[in-house]
């Protein structure tokens, strides 16, 4: 297809990354950080940091929604599982994240609980009128999964359906990409934002990025969709001129998805939220607001977010602030490998350690 | 996790579409796209519901402007 073909054109890309080399000033480290876990997929995958300036450095951030749910609230899923008789239903990127105990949904699937994997939240009405024992979908993801969940808890409460719950452990970004902003230990030059995040939130949310002197481009995931907006941070960096420049207009409208909006808005409202490794962060989750609160898994089953102790030894945390690279984690394919993941940075696909694990390793 | 694929329409409902992704149909929902798409039209699809209308165009131009500056740099 036209639309993804032009954006791996390899003369594209040469002539990109030639421009890159040739504006990048050698005495200046450029530090950048992909958020989105997709763009850190398709950085790995298509070698970008191997082809850039060694001065031109790439940070993955905290945009992997699995990767950030706290342990306390994943072992909470195991908790409602091991108590009552009910399905739950997920979206695959859950299945291999362990427990405390080392427990996965996988692992309870083969043990016979009712594990459904859901392409779409939708489906889960469907799959709910199979069931004969009620089924809780385990919501997460960002901005841009939100307003799915959203028409989900919509046709629930028009529907009248009273055997249908969720775990509410939706993200958004604004609050955690100030709290990464404010930072001095990273000290990021400018930020790759999430393309499908910007598809639904608009450009507006990355204010306060340019306002603080870092550079925002919102860019698609294909390799010369990446080149031009490191191409595009350098730039800004050089001039000292910084502005949320969209290089996705293709999908990104400057208003973002009105429609999208709206649905987050009818159904949820910011409410402060547990971030794995970064701790809690004011209005950075969505909760459930007015009729939508029945929705609420823990507002029907006794089970409760234990503690937010995370596993001992395990890096995620300081991969997801941006503090290291997965490269140096003792565990590193030493332990922790995409079969037999110890932390979630390794179990979904998009995480920065599966990521480095399943291109870097190998080579 | 936000992965989002493109797909072309090949027929319309009120509030759903059917889509063909790389060969591959699936129904969509498009009520997030209000009034704005029709047959023919790329949507970008993430969890079963189109979110974002495709512009080729846009596209085209994005990269022409990136191009161009390349040029006038090497």
């Amino acid at each position: 297809m036209k639309l993804i073909e032009i954006f791996r054109n390899p003369e594209h890309v040469k002539k990109i990354v030639d421009s890159i080399h040739s504006i990048v000033d050698t005495k200046k480290e450029y530090k950048i950080m992909e958020v989105c876990g997709t763009h850190t997929m398709s950085i790995a995958r298509f070698g970008i940091r191997e082809i850039l300036p060694q001065n031109v450095k790439l940070v993955s951030g905290p945009g992997c929604p699995v990767c950030v749910i706290p342990q306390g609230e994943i072992d909470a899923i195991f908790s409602l599982i091991e108590q009552y008789d009910v399905t739950v239903a997920t979206f695959g990127d859950l299945l291999k994240v362990p427990g405390s105990k080392g427990e996965t949904l996988l692992s309870y699937k083969a043990n016979g609980a009712s594990i459904k994997i859901i392409f779409s939240p939708l489906d889960v009405v469907t799959l709910s009128r199979e069931m004969t024992n009620p089924v809780v979908f385990i919501g997460i993801g960002f901005e841009t999964t939100a307003p799915a969940i959203a028409a989900l808890g919509k046709k629930i409460i028009e529907k009248d359906f009273n055997d249908i719950f969720i775990f509410p452990y939706n993200k958004t970004m604004p609050e955690v990409l100030k709290l990464l902003l404010l930072d001095k230990n990273l000290n990021i030059d400018g930020f790759i934002c999430p393309g499908h995040v910007s598809v639904v939130t608009g450009e507006s949310i990355y204010t306060p990025i340019v306002k603080a002197g870092k550079a925002a481009v919102i860019g698609g995931f294909e390799p010369v969709d990446i080149l031009i907006s490191i191409f595009e941070i350098i730039k800004q960096v050089n001039s000292e001129m910084f502005n949320v420049k969209n290089l996705y207009k293709r999908a990104v409208k400057n208003c973002g998805n009105i429609a999208a909006l709206r649905l987050i808005d009818d159904v949820f409202e910011p409410v402060d939220s547990a971030w794995r490794g970064i701790g809690i962060v004011k209005k950075s989750g969505l909760a459930f607001k007015g009729i939508y609160e029945r929705l609420n898994v823990f507002n029907n089953f006794s089970i409760s977010v234990g503690d937010y102790i995370e596993k001992t030894g395990c890096k995620c945390g300081d991969v997801l602030k941006g503090y290291i690279s997965p490269s140096v984690c003792p565990l590193m394919g030493n332990g922790c490998t995409p079969e037999k993941p110890y932390g979630p940075c390794m179990v979904s696909s998009e995480g920065a350690c599966s990521a480095y694990y399943k291109y870097n390793m190998s080579v | 996790m936000c992965l989002g694929i493109p797909g072309r329409i090949v027929s319309m409902e009120e509030f759903s579409a059917t889509v063909d992704i790389a060969g591959t149909t699936r129904e969509v929902s498009t009520m997030m796209l209000a009034d704005e798409v029709s047959v023919g039209d790329y949507v970008l699809i993430h969890v079963g519901f189109a979110i974002a209308k495709m512009d080729e165009e846009e596209a085209a131009k994005t990269l022409e402007m990136i191009l161009e500056y390349s040029d006038e740099i090497n």
